[in-house]
Parts: C-alpha cells; structure tokens; sequence
C-alpha cells in the first residue's frame, strides 16, 4: 500500500502557505508616528498638502513621507518627537485659518506599498493593546421623549393659533400634552382640526370640572421612531464632539436599542474625553417676563404666573422668563469662544442658522429696548434606588447666564457674554459647533488603559505565545520525532494561517484575543496527537507502516471533527452572549479551529506522504 | 491479534472511588459557594478601579488617608504587580459610583504628588451594567450547555449527552468552587476562561465517548464495562498528552502573561486538570449509571442482522 496525494493537493498547499504568509507578513512592520489632518466638510486636495508641507520644511521638521490618503494628509515622522512638534505647528495653523480642520496623532501601519496594494494589512490593535478610553454611553430615553413632547406643544400651539381656535394654555409633561379649554365646544371643534392634521397621535378627552382637555400622547410607532432618532443624532453629534478632539481613528456605534459605545484609541487626557462626550450644556434664548418685584413675588410664593416661568440668576437673584423660546442651541451652527473687547470677560460668538436667524430677527425688532435672556443648560446625573433597582436619575441645571437689553435687532451673527472662565467659554462654543444632544448621555462603563500598559500588555502577550509555542514544539518533536517536527510545521502554518484570516478580516486583536491564539496553539497539536496515538495503535497491531498511516488518518477523522464541531459550537455561543474582549477570544477560537483542522489533518498528511508515501518503508519514526 | 497495550489498567475499578471524590469535590465547592460565594470583580458588581503609576515606589498608607480625607471610605489600596504601581478599588455605592469619580481621584493623587502619576487602567461598571452582565453570564453558561446537549444526543445517544453535560457541570462546579474557596477576583476574563473550560473538557469527553462508540461497534464478546475500560486505555495517552501540552501553554500564560490575564490562565489551568480527570470518570460513570449498553450504539441498519442483545 502506498500513502499518495495528487499533485493539485500539493499545489493548493503551497498556495494556501504563500497567501497565508502574504497576509500574515504586514504585521512583522510596525507603526510610524503620524499625523493626521482632516477637514469635517471638505475634501482635502493638493493645495492643503503642499501648504502643510512648506509649514513643516520652514520649520526644519524631519518626517519620512506625507501623502494624501484618501480624505486626509498623512504625514509619517521617524520619531514620536518629530510628530508632537509638528502636530503643534500644524494645528495652530490650520485650525486658526478653519476650525473644522482636525489635525490627530496617529499610529499609521508601515505596511510596504506592494502588500497594501494586496489589501494585505496588519491587524487593528485593541485599546488594551495600543492604550485608549472605552465608553459605553446611556441615552436617557425619558428625556428624549420629555424634549420631543415639548418640541410638539411648541408646534401645537402655532398650529392652534393658525387655525383660529380658542385654546387657554398648551402644557407638556414627560408622557404626554394636556391643551387646555374653557368650553367643550372650543375642545371638541380644536379636536378636529389637531385629528385632521395630526394622525400619529392619539387624543384623549378629559374634563376636570372647571375646564376640558385634550390629552395629547404619541402612539408606539412614533415613540418607537422618536428613540430612534434620539439615539441617531446623538451618534452624529458624538462624532463631531470626538473629531473636535483630535482623535484618529475613533469608533462611534450604537449598540442595542438605547446604547452607544464610543473608543477612542491613544486619547491621553481621559479626563477632559469624559466631559465633553457626556456634555449636555446649550443654550436657550428668552425674552424677560416682568419686573423685579415680580421675580421676587414668584420667587416667594413659588410659582410663576401663566406662560412664564422662574429661574435663578448666576448671581442667585430670581429672574421670570416667557415660556416659548427665541431660539435654542440646535440652531446654532458657528460658535468661537474669545475675549469681549468692552468688558475683557471671556464671550461666545455665535452663528445662527437661517431658521434661527430670521426667528431672532423678529423677535429683537419687535422688542428692541425690553430685556432678553440667556439660559445655560446642563443635564447632571445620579443614579437613584427605584423598586429596589438602580436607575440614572436626571438633574437639570439651569442658569441664566446673562439678562441685557436688546438694543439693536440681532440676526445671524452675535456675541454672548457672561461665562465664568476662558475654559467654560471654549468648552460651551465646542459643544455649540459639535451640536446639542437630542437627550442626555450617562456614561455606565468605562474602560481606560493608559499607553504604557498597552505597550506592556503587547510584550508581554507576545512573550507568553512565543514560550508557550517553543514549549510544544521541543515536547512533540521530543515525543513523537519526525511526526512530531511534521506536526510542528503544521502548527506554526496554523499560527501563520490565524494570523492571516484576523489580518484579512481587520479583526481588533485583544488581549484575550492573544490568550484565544495561545489556547488553540495549545489545542492545535489534539488533533495530530490523535492521529500519531492511532498510527501506533495500528502499528502495535501488526499493521505495515503504510497501512499504519492509512487507518491512523482515517480512523481519527471522525474524532477531530466531532470534537472539533463541539467546541466550535461552544465558541459560537460565547460568541454570541460576548461584549467585546470575550468576542475577541471567541473570534481566535473559532478561526484557530477551522485553521488547525486543516494544518493538522491535511497539511501534516501531505508532509507524511511525500516522506513515507513512495517507497517501502519497514519503521516509522513516530 | 492485538500484541499488547500501552496501558492495561482497570479504571472503571475505581469508578466508586471517582464517585467518591468527585461527591466530596461537589460538595465542598457548593458549600463554599453557598457561605463564602463567589469574590466577583466589579464587570458584574459595578464599580470602579484605579490602576496609577507612579514613578518610584510609593507607601500605601498616605495614599488612604489622602482618601478617606476626600471622602472616598469605602477605598481598597493596594500595590499591584511591583512597589511603584497602585490599584484602588472602590466599595460599590450606588449614590458615588459615577464615571467622573476615577477623574476626581487621579486629581487628587496628581495634585498630592510630586512626580508624574499615570494613569494605567480605569474600568468603571455602572450598577445597571453589572447586574446585566451576571444574568447574561448565567445564561451563557446555560446555553452552552442546552447546544452541548442537543449536538451530543443527536451525534450520540442521549445518556452519553447527559454524561457529557454532567462532566461539564462538574468542572465548572468545582472550578467556581476553587475561585470562591481560595477567594481569588471572578471577573469577565474568568466567565470566558469558564466557557473555554466547557468547549475544551468537552473535547476530551467526546474523544473518550466516540471510542466507546467504536468499540461497542467492534467488540462484540465484551462486557460493557470491559469495553468502556478498553475504550479510556485506548485513549489515555492522547488524553494526557492533550491535556499536557495545553497546560505548558497555559502556564506560559501565567507566568508571563501579566497580571492582567492571571485570573484567566488560572481558571483554564484549574479546569483543564479537572476536565481531564472528568472525562475519564465523570463523563463515562454516569452515560453507565444510566445504563448504557451495546445495543444504544449500533448502527441501524446492522441491526437487522444482530439480533442478539447481550
């Protein structure tokens, strides 16, 4: 009997080892320290590339290349020194010129030209590797239903007013919009109207005795596309948040129905990540209601009078402002914080859109001489015992910030004053550009690992694979001789091929994901053990060596593959209950299966045919 | 025909003794879960830790107080891996437990110190986080199980799935009861290492089982008993040699991996050597004590032709 394969097997072997190795090859090469510099709107072209260019040859900065890589300037340095230095010139350059440029440090792959050409790509490192902030943020869906309820009174009460009917007072609470008559007949003809124009909606009549009501609530498909959008803009304003930070590379992505995880890779100052991300602060624009004594009035009986409601200056006096809103921070698209020139207090400058602009027009013409406010805003939170269960609970700060008389009509553009310090000034004017919240954000997890651990966790996952890999390598060829050093090709092709599917699939490899590859680097061998353990066997039984190998293969193909298939399936379901790390170790198990079935049965099988196949051989050295 | 054995030892002579430790195993690992439970880390309690370095070796002590004179009481300060490095732990408090505390505390110690402090490590849990990371955790493990269960009954035959099952929950009983027994942190690396120790301990258990299969198939003279002591003598060597070179790797983990992934490498280490040890006695005892026999494993269409049962 003889032990052949035919060549085609040879030739998918040799092919799978190349490509394998291609693949696996662009993690031997590092990272450079660069630059990154991209616009939020525009694309980047030539003329940016050769200005950052000549900033950095003025300034005797050596780097290695700058290229334009698809939207942004990437600019390689050959020392971290280098690209901090530059990092700085460029930034005070580009963003007093546009403050929607981004210039970020960065990590960029050294990959060679011909193996990126290959989309051959070294794996993406985990924030446990490479040092980051891992955020899994809570979107209040609550007050993301309280904000839209009264966004729609704000609406009803136009459309009500357009309509010519006679309402007292529209009032929203955190489920639903009570509008309040004097009469039925005045409810039941508005009721029309509203059903008319407004189909997701469900009405309600109600009557307390001494006026009718309707109640107004949403109905599940429009709270369902309200949470939704809650979730959506609050994703895009994140995004604007992080890039305003100079993070590159960061990942934005829902998760669930209400949650956000954001990870932004080699941010060091986690401190101010942590502000501004869970930042909620804007503002409102109202028109003062009343006098002193009036403030003071509603401030000691506690209540405001109808269509007005009390606040508290910064200084702690009492201020009454009108209900409705000029405008609010939504509209806001430019803002710049800096100095005012009369007082020397830090100021915000602002742009408005054109909704906003035209609103504010209107309003400051027909109310120049009377006073206006400015409201500052910020959702804190803490978590509060309901039922015996922990819930966030939300606190609103409100603040007027600044009472002034309207002197002039105020339009597109204006400055506001009255904040604290230069540092509240920027902070609100980043969160002004970046856009508002829909609804506030609570951070319930954090993961923060600083750059030095990342760097030690990588040599030392490195260190463990490597000792661990050369132990089973001496003890097979040791045990089981020239099958055991077939066996250890087979393992270190296994250790290539894993490499190669995480590489090509861009997986984020983990700590847990090296713990994943050491593990099956462990459990690769079971599958040659299996076999070799057989071949004796068969040997021992008297069978000749080529007959020996024949069954040995045959025999233990069904055993792999059950056992292999069991695992798996564990895997799949780790897989599938995972928050990220644990996912990172499923992905390597179950790659590190699939590869090790392969190397083990096919590749060791084919290494053994063309050493003992062809001839008559009378031992075999197992 | 057969000239002679590796090993010839009757195994299944000490199936009472293995019933023995392995009741006394059990039974201490689920009284010390039962009193002492589980010390689980804060991925299912919710909290907060605080990993800093500092640039030389620092004394606990002033650290502490610095604390408690903030308000932080309930703190746990302790050195971690050398002189230079500090993990705080704080007691979970549903009214303190927020994501700006670890900034709050990293202040402090900047402002309190006069070399450089780093910040290594913060891993904050919120309360609704953790809560839902147990009973997820829990049903994990739970699912792994059912999936095992269906697959190996299907592959199989129900005893032996239900002998699998039990090895499984063996080792993972007894592997929690280590954790919970020496007091040693359950955190998430520990929940994945626990479902790695029921993809691996099963892994063992199957090669054992589809031996049995094959030789109920083959030998008809046998008793069953014979057959299964004939069946983990076959596979005892492949068994130990798996299981040996995993545990090199695993060791490679554990001493070389950092402190980071200790708990993890420990947990596989633990398992494995029981995984071992149950797929030889749990895992067959009980597919026996079900009464188990030829006839479950004979192929269907042979047995038309073999009608005698033994």
């Amino acid at each position: 009997m003889v032990n052949r394969y035919a060549p085609w097997r040879y030739f998918l072997l040799v092919l799978i080892v190349v490509v394998g190795a291609v693949y696996a090859l662009p993690n031997l090469y590092g990272e450079d320290p660069a630059v990154q510099i991209s616009h939020r709107v525009n694309l980047i072209d030539e003329a940016e590339l050769s200005l950052v260019q000549s900033l950095i040859d003025s300034e005797n900065i050596d780097y290695r290349s700058i290229e334009l890589e698809g939207n942004n300037i990437l600019l390689r340095f050959d020392s971290e020194e280098g690209q901090l230095r530059a990092a700085g010139d460029i930034r005070a350059l580009m963003e007093a010129t546009d403050s929607r440029y981004t210039v970020a440090l960065n990590l960029a792959p050294a990959t060679p030209e011909w193996l990126a050409a290959m989309n051959a790509l070294p794996m993406y490192l985990g924030l446990d590797l490479r040092g980051g902030v891992h955020f899994l943020m809570e979107v209040d869906m609550e007050s993301a239903i309280e904000k839209s309820l009264q966004r729609t009174a704000n609406e009803l009460r136009s459309f009500l007013r357009e309509e010519k009917q006679r309402y007292r007072a529209v009032q929203s609470d955190s489920d639903r919009i009570a509008i309040r008559f004097t009469d039925a007949a005045a409810r039941d003809a508005a009721r029309l109207v509203l059903e008319e124009e407004y189909r997701d909606y469900v009405f309600t009549d109600r009557e307390d005795g001494r006026s009718w009501f309707i109640d107004v609530s949403y109905n599940e498909t429009t709270l369902d596309e309200e949470r939704r959008a809650a979730v959506e803009q609050n994703i895009s304003t994140l995004k604007n948040r992080v890039n305003e930070l100079g993070v590159a590379e960061p990942v934005i992505q829902r998760q669930g129905d209400s949650r956000v995880v954001v990870q932004l890779p080699g941010v060091q100052d986690t401190v101010r990540a942590k502000e501004i991300l869970g930042a909620t602060a804007t503002l409102e624009f109202r028109l003062v209601h009343g006098s002193f004594t009036d403030w003071s009035a509603a401030q000691a009986t506690g209540k405001a009078p109808i269509g007005a409601r009390l606040y508290t200056q910064s200084n702690g006096d009492p201020v009454l402002l009108k209900r409705s809103v000029i405008a609010t921070g939504d509209q806001v698209v430019g803002a710049a914080s800096g100095i005012d020139q009369q007082s020397g207090t830090p100021d915000v400058t602002i742009t408005m859109n054109a909704k906003g602009a035209d609103r504010m027009a209107e309003i400051t013409r027909d109310n120049i001489g009377k006073p206006m406010a400015v409201v500052f805003i910020e959702d804190k939170f803490e978590f509060e015992e309901i039922d015996g269960e922990l819930r966030p609970k939300r606190r609103t700060d409100t603040e007027v910030i600044n009472v002034a008389t309207i002197r002039d009509q105020l339009s597109k553009r204006f400055h506001i004053t009255g904040l604290d310090s230069t540092r509240e000034a920027r902070d609100l004017a980043l969160l002004l550009r970046a856009g508002a919240l829909r609804a506030p954000m609570v951070i319930i997890e954090e993961r923060t690992v600083g750059p030095s651990l990342g760097q030690e966790n990588i040599d030392r996952g490195f260190m463990s694979v490597m000792v661990g890999f050369a132990l089973v390598l001496v003890f097979m060829a040791v045990y089981y001789k020239v099958f055991g050093l077939v066996a250890n090709l087979a393992l270190a092709l296994n250790l290539v091929l894993m490499v190669a599917v995480l590489s090509l699939f861009q997986a984020t490899l983990t700590l847990p994901g090296i713990a994943g590859i050491v593990l099956t680097v462990g459990m690769a061998v079971d599958a040659n053990v299996l076999i070799f353990e057989r071949i004796r066997e068969e040997i021992r039984l008297g069978n000749t060596p080529q007959a020996a190998i024949f069954a040995g293969y045959e025999k233990a193909f069904g055993t792999i593959a059950d056992a292999n298939i069991t695992t798996f399936i564990a895997a799949i379901v780790l897989f599938g209950f995972g928050t990220g790390p644990i996912q990172g170790f499923a992905v390597t198990l179950m790659i590190g299966i699939a590869s090790s079935m392969f190397t083990a049965i096919f590749g060791t099988r084919a290494v053994i045919n063309l050493i003992y196949g062809r001839k008559q051989v009378t031992r075999l050295a197992i | 025909m057969a000239k002679q054995l590796i090993t010839n030892f009757d195994f299944m002579r000490l199936r009472r003794a293995a019933v023995i430790l392995s009741a006394i195993l059990l039974t201490v690992s689920i009284g010390s879960l039962a009193t002492l439970k589980l010390n689980v880390g804060i991925d299912f309690t919710g909290g907060t830790i605080i990993e800093v370095g500092y640039e030389q070796a620092v004394e606990l002590q002033p650290i502490r107080e610095l604390l408690q004179d903030n308000g932080y009481d309930d703190t746990i300060v302790q050195h971690f891996g050398s002189a230079s490095e500090v993990l705080i732990r704080l007691v979970p408090d549903p009214e303190k437990d927020k994501a700006e505390v670890s900034s709050e505390i990293i202040r402090l110690l900047r402002a309190n110190s006069d070399g450089r402090v780093e910040d290594r490590r913060v891993e904050f849990v919120g309360p609704q986080v953790g809560e839902e990371l147990t009973e997820d955790g829990g049903l994990a493990v739970l699912y792994a199980l059912i999936a095992i269960l269906v697959y190996v009954a299907f592959r199989f035959e129900y005893r032996f799935s239900l002998g699998a099952v039990a090895a499984l929950i063996h080792d993972v009983l007894i592997t929690l009861g280590i954790f919970s027994l020496f007091r040693l942190d359950f955190d998430l690396s520990v929940l994945a290492a626990l479902l790695a120790v029921i993809g691996y301990s099963l892994n063992d258990t199957i090669v054992v089982f589809d031996r049995v299969r094959e030789n109920f198939r083959k030998l008809r003279k046998k008793t069953t008993i014979e057959t299964v002591n004939y069946s983990v003598n076959q596979t005892i060597s492949r068994t130990l040699m798996t299981s040996f070179t995993t545990l090199l790797v695993l060791l490679s983990l554990f001493f070389l991996g950092g402190e980071v992934i200790h708990a993890f490498a420990l947990a596989l280490i633990i398992g494995v050597v029981v995984g071992t040890y149950s797929s030889i006695y749990v895992a067959t005892t009980t597919a026996l004590a079900l009464g188990i026999s030829r006839s479950d494993l004979l192929l269907p269409e042979k047995e038309g032709e073999d009608p005698a049962r033994p």
